[in-house]
C-alpha cells in the first residue's frame, strides 16, 4: 500500500481540500435536524411564524450548500483518482516494458496482463469511492458528535457509545468472512478448470463417450462452490442487521436517557427528534459499509499485486568483458551456458562462430534449447556461463538499442496485433511503402496482402485470427526483414509454410539478403540442409555441428532426423539431384 | 499465445475489453423473464418464505418511528410532564421491533442464499448438460474463454440480481407502502409535500440517467480498448524487446490510457451528480416538512411526536425510490447477462440417434467411404464426390501441408461433423443408422495435443475403462513405454498430473494418451502423429510404441513421418480442405502431381 499511498502524495492538498469540502458538505445535511430542533425547542414557544419560514429558509440553505459542496467534492476526487491512476498505470506499464524477459516469466504474462487491468481498475475505483463514500459515513458519524454534544452532551455519550460496537462487528465480519472468499476464489478455479478441460477435451470425452462421467465430475465442483458461496455470504450477511441493530438499541437508549433528562428539566424533546434524525442518517450511511469494505480489501490487494511489480529491481548485469575490437566474427558464442532457473542447465557449452552473412542452421528436439539460444543472442537473458559477442563486443555492453536496430527477428508464434498489416509489418518503426513491400516480397507475403481489401491498410484481426497459420508466419518474416537487419533470426517461422513457398522463401533471402547473417532454427531438415554451419541440440547440448554433409557422416542423431523426416530406407546421402533420380 | 481466463471477479461490465462472439440472437424480453421465473419457481417454497420475511422484517422495521413518536409524545414538552413508565412501554417495545426486525432480516438473509446456491447450482448444471450435448463444431467456433465467463460470471451476475434485486424491489415496494400510509394516518396535510417533490426526483433522474447513459457507454468502451491494447502488448513483450521498441510501445498506451480516463472523468463529472442532487431535493421536501410541521404544532393541529415519526417516515420513504435508478442499471445487466446463459442452453445439441439405431458390435474394421460430398460452410465445399475402402487392419495416411484441413476426415468418421451426401460405412453399415456411442467406442484415437485432465497418472490411463485392474493399466503403459518413467516418480502411478512440481514432459504426455489407448480393444484407430520432434530417444519410443497401437487395428493416420506416409496402404493427399490426390506412395509419386511436388520441396537446397 505504500507505494501506492506515495503517489497521492503531489495531490495531497487537494485531497485534503477535497475531505474539508466533503466535511463541510455533511455538515450542512447535519445542520438541518439540528435546525429542526431550534425550530421546535425554540421558535415554536415564540409563536411567531416569520421566524419558522426564515429557520426552514436556513434549512434550504443548508441543503443548497451541501448539494453543492458535495457534487464539488465528487467532481474533485474524480479528477483526482483519474489523475492517480493515469499516472499508476503509466509507470506500471513502463516498469513492466523495463522488466528482463527473465523476471517477467517469474511474473507470468497472465499475471502482468491483469495487475495492469483488473488491478489498476480496482486502485482507481477505490479511490474515487473511497473519497466519495468511504469518508462520508465516518464524517456523519464525528459530525454528528460534535453537533450532538452542542446539543446534548449527555445524549451524545449514547452515540458514542454505538462507534466502537460497530467497529468491532465490522472488524470480526472481515476477520471471518477473508478466509472463506478465498476458499470460494479456489473453488471457483477448479470449476473453471474442469470446464476448460471439458472444452478442449471435447473429441476425446466424446469418443470415449465420458459425457455422464463429466457431468458427474462437474456437479461435484459445482455443488461444493454453490455451498462454499452460501457460507461466506452468511458470514457478510450478518453484518448489516447486527450494525443496524446497535444503531437502533442506541436510538432507543437515547428516547429512554432523553425521558428522564427532559423530566427533570436537563434536554428538551425537540433535540431528542434531532438525535432520533442523526441515527437514521448515519445508519442510512452505514448500509453501504459492507460493500465499501468489500471494494477496500479488493483495492489493498489490488495495490499490493502493483507494488510487487514497482519494487522490482533491475537484474543486476554481470560486467562486460573488455571490447574486442576488428574481430573477423560477426557472431560468436564462447563456451556458452544457461539456466532460466539456476536448477539444471538448458544449454551447456555452446560454441561457434560466424562471419557477417553466413546462415546458422539449428535443429533439435522440442525443449532441446533452440529457443533459449535465440533468447541468449538477443541479449533477452544472459548466460550464465561463457561469453557472447557481436561485432567482437560483449554482448552484454551493448546498447539495447543498438542491438535490436541491426535485428530482424520472428520468433515461434510470434505476436500480431489487431492493426493493419502495415502496422504489424512496421511494428513502431518508420518505414515507406516501398520498404514494406520490399520486405513483404521476400518473405513471399506480397502476393495474398495484394489480395486483401485496401492491401497494406487491411486490417489484421488480434492474434492474427482472419490470417491462416502460413499467412501469419509470411507476415512475421516480412516484420523481420523491414528494417534490412544485419541479423536475421528466424525461430521456427517457416513450419506452416508448404516446402514450395519456404523454397522461395530460402531463394529470396539467399539473393536479397545475401550480406545478412541468418540463424534459422527449424523442425525441417530441408529448411536448414544450405546453412554454412548446422547445430544439431539435445538436453542444451550441442551433438553436432557442421555442414550438412558433414553431420549426415558424423552425427547420426542428425542422420536419423534426416531419415526419419525422408524416409528411413533411402539410404539417402547427397542432395536433392540423387532424389530426383529415385523418384523418376 | 495462450488464451487466458482472468483471475478474480470483475465489476460487470467495465472492465471486459473483450468481443462476445457466441450466438447473437437476441431474445425477446418476456421470454427471459419467463425462464428466470422458472428458476425462482423450483425453489417457490424458499421464495415465499423470503418474500414473508421480506414483508415482515420490512414492516416490523417501519413500527420503530411511529413508536420512537409515541414515546417523545409521552416525555411532553418540559420538566416533570413525563409519563415514565409509559416511556419505557414504548422503549421496550421498540428495542423488541428492533431486535425483531434485525432477526428476521438476517433469517432473510440466510433464506436467500439458500435460494441463490440452489439456482446458481442449477443453472450451472444445466449449461454443462447442455454443454456436453453440443456438437463438437460449437466449440471449435467459440472461444474457450468466453463460454467459461458465461458459466462462471454471467451465472453470477444474473444470481445476485435474481435474489438481491427481486426482494429489493419487494421491501422498496414494503417500505414506501407503509411509510406514505403511515404518513398519510398521522398528518395528510404534509404529505402533500410529497407530491411536488416526488415527481421533481423522478424527473431529474430520468433526465440526469439519460444524459449520463452515453458517457457511462463511451467509459466501458474506452476502457476496453485500453484493456485490449494492455494485454495486447503485453503477450507481445518479447517482440517489442526484441526490437527495442519500448518507448514508442508505451507512447501508444499513454494515449489510450489518457483517453481512458478522461472518459472517466467526464462520466463520473456528471454521474456523481445523482446523489447529492437527489439528497438536496430530500432536503428540501425536509424543510418544508420541518416549516409546515412547526406551524401546524403552533397551531396545536399536531403533536411533537408525531412530526418526528412523519419526519423519519419521510427519510425512510425516501431511501427505496432513490435506489430504484441504481437497481433499473443492475437489472439491466443482469437481463443481459441472463440472455447470454440461455443462449448457450438453446444452442442446438447434437442430433439424436435415430430410435432404430443399430448398436455396433464385433467390429472387424471394413470402413468404406462412397461419393462423400461435406462442406463446414454451406456453398463452401470441401470435400467433393470422395470415395475410399479400408479393409480391416489397414494403414490409411493423410498427408498435406499444416492447416490444410486434415482433421476434417478425422471429423466425418467419428460423426463429429455430418457428411452432406454419400456414405460411409462401418463392416457394410451405414454409420448414420448407428448409435454414436457404438460407433465411436469402435475407435480408439490419439491426438497430437495430447488431453491429459487434473488427476492421477493412473485415471488418465484408465480413463476410458474406469473398471481397469491395475495389472491391465500397468500393461497398457508398458506397451506405451511409459511404464518405467512412471514408477520412477515418487508416488508412481498415483502422480496427479497437473500440479505444480511434477515435470511431464510433452513427450511423456503423449506416451500415456497412447497408454489410453491401448487400453481399448477397439479395431480402429485414429492417430494424429505429433510434429514436433521430442528428443531423439522419447520420439523412437513413440514411434514404436504407436506401431505396437496399428497392430492388427484398421488406422487412419495424419502423418507427418515419411515412413508412415510410404508404407501407407493408401495416402489421401489434403491441400486447402479439399482431397486432391489418392493412392499409394509409388502411383502418387508417378503421377507427378501435387504430392510429387510437395514430396521433392523438402530436398531443395537453398
Amino acid at each position: 500500500m505504500r507505494t501506492v499511498l506515495s503517489y497521492l502524495k503531489p495531490h495531497r492538498l487537494v485531497l485534503a481540500w477535497t475531505l474539508l469540502v466533503k466535511f463541510l458538505g455533511a455538515m450542512m445535511d447535519l445542520f438541518i435536524p439540528f435546525i429542526l430542533a431550534i425550530i421546535l425547542d425554540d421558535i415554536v414557544p415564540r409563536k411567531q411564524p416569520r421566524l419558522i419560514f426564515l429557520w426552514g429558509g436556513g434549512m434550504a440553505l443548508c441543503a443548497l450548500l451541501s448539494v453543492t459542496f458535495n457534487i464539488y467534492a465528487n467532481r474533485t476526487a474524480a479528477i483526482t483518482s483519474g489523475k492517480v491512476t493515469r499516472k499508476l498505470r503509466h509507470d506500471l506499464f513502463a516498469k513492466m516494458g523495463e522488466l528482463s524477459m527473465a523476471q517477467f516469466d517469474r511474473l507470468s504474462l497472465s499475471s502482468a496482463v491483469s495487475r495492469l487491468t483488473t488491478d489498476t481498475y480496482n486502485i482507481n475505483q477505490f479511490l474515487n469511492r473511497t473519497q466519495r463514500l468511504g469518508v462520508r459515513a465516518p464524517i456523519l458519524l464525528i459530525g454528528g458528535l460534535i453537533l450532538t454534544s452542542v446539543l446534548d452532551i449527555r445524549l451524545t455519550l449514547v452515540l458514542a457509545l454505538a462507534m466502537p460496537v460497530i467497529a468491532l462487528i465490522v472488524y470480526v465480519v472481515t476477520k471471518k468472512s477473508v478466509p472463506l472468499y478465498d476458499r470460494q476464489q479456489t473453488v471457483l478455479d477448479r470449476m473453471v478448470r474442469v470446464l476448460q478441460e471439458n472444452i478442449v477435451g471435447v473429441r476425446v470425452i466424446k469418443a470415449l463417450s465420458k459425457t455422464a462421467y463429466e457431468q458427474q465430475r462437474f456437479d461435484g465442483v459445482n455443488a461444493e462452490l454453490a455451498e462454499v458461496a452460501r457460507r461466506a455470504g452468511s458470514v457478510v450477511a450478518a453484518s448489516n442487521p447486527l450494525s443496524s441493530l446497535t444503531l437502533n438499541l442506541g436510538l432507543t437508549g437515547v428516547v429512554l436517557a432523553g425521558a428522564f433528562l427532559v423530566n427533570r428539566g436537563l434536554s428538551r424533546p425537540g433535540s431528542i427528534i434531532a438525535f432520533l434524525n442523526y441515527f437514521t442518517i448515519i445508519s442510512n450511511a452505514m448500509l453501504g459499509i459492507t460493500r465499501i469494505f468489500i471494494m477496500a480489501s479488493k483495492g489493498i490487494a489490488s495495490a499490493r499485486r502493483i507494488e510487487e511489480v514497482l519494487d522490482i529491481l533491475p537484474d543486476a548485469s554481470a560486467d562486460a568483458a573488455p571490447p574486442l575490437m576488428d574481430s573477423p566474427w560477426h557472431i560468436s558464442f564462447e563456451n556458452v551456458s544457461f539456466s532460466y532457473k539456476g536448477v539444471e542447465d538448458n544449454l551447456t557449452g555452446i560454441d561457434f562462430r560466424l562471419r557477417q552473412g553466413q546462415t546458422l542452421g539449428i535443429i533439435g528436439a522440442t525443449g532441446s534449447g533452440k529457443t533459449t539460444l535465440v533468447n541468449l543472442l538477443l541479449n533477452l537473458y544472459e548466460p550464465t556461463g561463457g561469453l557472447i559477442r557481436v561485432d567482437g563486443r560483449d554482448i552484454r555492453g551493448i546498447a539495447p538499442e543498438a542491438l535490436a536496430a541491426q535485428t530482424g527477428v520472428a520468433f515461434q508464434n510470434d505476436f500480431i496485433m489487431a492493426a493493419s498489416i502495415r502496422d504489424n509489418i512496421a511494428y513502431f518503426r518508420e518505414f515507406t511503402d516501398d520498404q514494406l513491400e520490399e520486405a513483404a516480397r521476400a518473405a513471399q507475403a506480397w502476393e495474398f496482402i495484394r489480395e486483401r481489401e485496401g492491401g497494406l491498410d487491411h486490417e489484421v484481426e488480434s492474434r492474427g485470427n482472419n490470417l491462416s497459420g502460413g499467412q501469419k508466419q509470411r507476415l512475421l518474416i516480412a516484420r523481420a526483414l523491414a528494417g534490412n537487419p544485419r541479423l536475421l533470426i528466424l525461430d521456427d517461422a517457416s513450419s506452416a509454410l508448404d516446402y514450395r513457398t519456404d523454397a522461395a522463401l530460402r531463394r529470396a533471402l539467399s539473393e536479397k539478403h545475401a550480406d545478412t547473417t541468418a540463424v534459422i532454427i527449424a523442425q525441417r531438415v530441408s529448411s536448414i540442409k544450405g546453412a554454412d554451419l548446422i547445430l544439431v541440440l539435445e538436453e542444451g547440448r550441442a551433438i553436432g555441428q557442421g555442414t550438412h554433409e558433414q553431420l549426415m557422416r558424423d552425427c547420426p542423431v542428425y542422420r536419423e532426423i534426416a531419415q526419419v523426416q525422408m524416409g528411413a530406407e533411402q539410404g539417402y546421402i547427397g542432395g536433392a539431384d540423387s532424389l530426383r533420380g529415385v523418384a523418376q | 499465445m495462450s488464451r487466458m481466463i482472468r483471475g478474480g471477479r470483475m465489476s460487470r461490465n467495465e472492465t471486459s475489453g473483450d468481443r462476445r462472439s457466441l450466438p447473437e440472437a437476441r431474445l425477446p424480453r418476456g421470454q427471459i423473464l419467463r425462464r428466470l421465473w422458472r428458476y425462482l419457481g423450483r425453489n417457490r417454497a424458499l421464495l415465499l418464505l423470503a418474500m414473508l420475511l421480506t414483508f415482515l422484517s420490512s414492516s416490523v422495521g417501519l413500527i420503530g418511528p411511529r413508536l420512537s413518536g409515541l414515546a417523545i409524545d409521552a416525555i411532553g414538552l418540559g420538566r416533570g410532564q413525563a409519563d415514565i413508565p409509559l416511556v419505557l412501554r414504548y422503549t421496550g417495545l421498540m428495542a423488541g421491533t428492533y431486535l425483531l426486525a434485525s432477526g428476521l432480516s438476517y433469517a432473510l438473509s440466510r433464506v436467500t442464499l439458500r435460494m441463490t446456491r440452489n439456482i446458481i447450482y442449477r443453472m450451472r448444471k444445466d449449461v454443462f448438460d447442455k454443454l456436453v450435448h453440443l456438437p463438437v463444431n460449437f466449440f471449435d467456433r467459440y472461444q474457450a474463454g468466453e463460454i467459461i465467463s458465461v458459466v462462471s460470471y454471467d451465472i453470477d451476475t444474473v444470481n445476485e440480481s435474481l435474489s438481491s434485486d427481486f426482494l429489493q424491489i419487494i421491501q422498496s415496494v414494503v417500505t414506501v407502502l407503509v411509510s406514505v400510509g403511515m404518513m398519510l394516518y398521522i398528518k395528510p396535510v404534509l404529505t402533500l409535500v410529497f407530491v411536488v417533490t416526488v415527481p421533481l426526483s423522478a424527473v431529474y433522474t430520468r433526465w440526469i440517467t439519460g444524459r449520463t447513459r452515453p458517457l457511462f457507454r463511451r467509459r466501458s468502451r474506452k476502457l476496453g480498448e485500453l484493456n485490449g491494447l494492455m494485454e495486447e502488448m503485453m503477450s507481445g513483450k518479447k517482440t517489442t524487446r526484441a526490437y527495442g521498441r519500448e518507448a514508442r510501445v508505451l507512447e501508444a498506451f499513454d494515449l489510450k490510457n489518457e483517453e481512458a480516463v478522461e472518459a472517466y472523468t467526464t462520466s463520473e463529472y456528471y454521474g456523481t451528480m445523482i446523489g447529492p442532487s437527489v439528497g438536496f431535493i430530500n432536503n428540501i421536501s425536509l424543510a418544508a416538512i420541518s416549516v409546515f410541521g412547526a406551524l401546524l404544532f403552533l397551531r396545536g393541529q399536531v403533536g411533537l411526536g408525531d412530526i418526528s415519526s412523519f419526519v423519519q417516515y419521510s427519510r425512510r420513504f425516501s431511501g427505496p425510490i432513490n435506489e430504484l435508478a441504481a437497481i433499473i442499471g443492475e437489472l439491466q445487466s443482469a437481463f443481459s447477462a441472463a440472455e447470454r446463459v440461455f443462449r448457450l442452453i438453446d444452442a442446438a445439441p447434437e442430433k439424436p440417434d435415430a430410435p432404430d439405431a443399430h448398436t455396433l458390435e464385433e467390429v472387424s474394421g471394413d470402413v468404406r467411404a462412397q461419393h462423400v460430398h461435406f462442406s463446414y460452410l454451406p456453398g463452401v465445399p470441401v470435400i467433393r464426390d470422395f470415395s475410399m475402402h479400408a479393409r480391416p487392419g489397414a494403414l490409411i495416411a493423410i498427408a498435406g501441408p499444416t492447416g490444410a484441413g486434415k482433421t476434417t476426415l478425422v471429423n466425418l468418421l467419428m460423426r463429429f461433423y455430418d457428411i452432406d451426401q454419400g456414405s460411409i460405412t462401418v463392416d457394410g453399415r451405414d454409420i448414420y443408422g448407428l448409435t454414436r456411442s457404438s460407433l465411436r467406442a469402435a475407435y480408439t484415437m490419439v491426438l497430437q495435443d495430447s488431453w491429459l485432465f487434473y488427476g492421477t497418472i493412473f485415471d488418465n490411463i484408465a480413463y476410458a475403462r474406469p473398471e481397469a485392474t491395475r495389472e491391465e493399466v500397468e500393461r497398457a503403459a508398458k506397451a506405451a513405454m511409459i511404464h518405467s518413467f512412471i514408477t520412477k516418480l515418487p508416488l508412481g502411478y498415483d502422480t496427479i498430473i497437473g500440479d505444480d512440481g511434477v515435470n511431464i514432459s510433452k513427450g511423456q504426455m503423449q506416451l500415456i494418451t497412447i497408454a489410453r489407448a491401448m487400453l481399448s480393444d477397439a479395431r480402429m484407430l485414429i492417430l494424429d502423429e505429433a510434429t514436433s520432434n521430442v528428443d531423439t530417444r522419447t520420439e523412437r519410443r513413440i514411434q514404436q510404441a504407436m506401431r505396437q497401437l496399428m497392430a492388427g487395428r484398421t488406422a487412419f493416420v495424419i502423418a507427418h513421418r515419411l515412413s508412415t506416409i510410404k508404407n501407407a496402404d493408401t495416402i489421401l493427399v489434403v491441400r486447402d480442405g479439399n482431397i486432391v490426390e489418392q493412392g499409394r506412395h509409388e502411383e502418387l509419386m508417378a503421377q507427378g502431381g501435387y504430392y510429387t511436388s510437395l514430396y521433392r520441396a523438402q530436398f531443395e537446397t537453398y
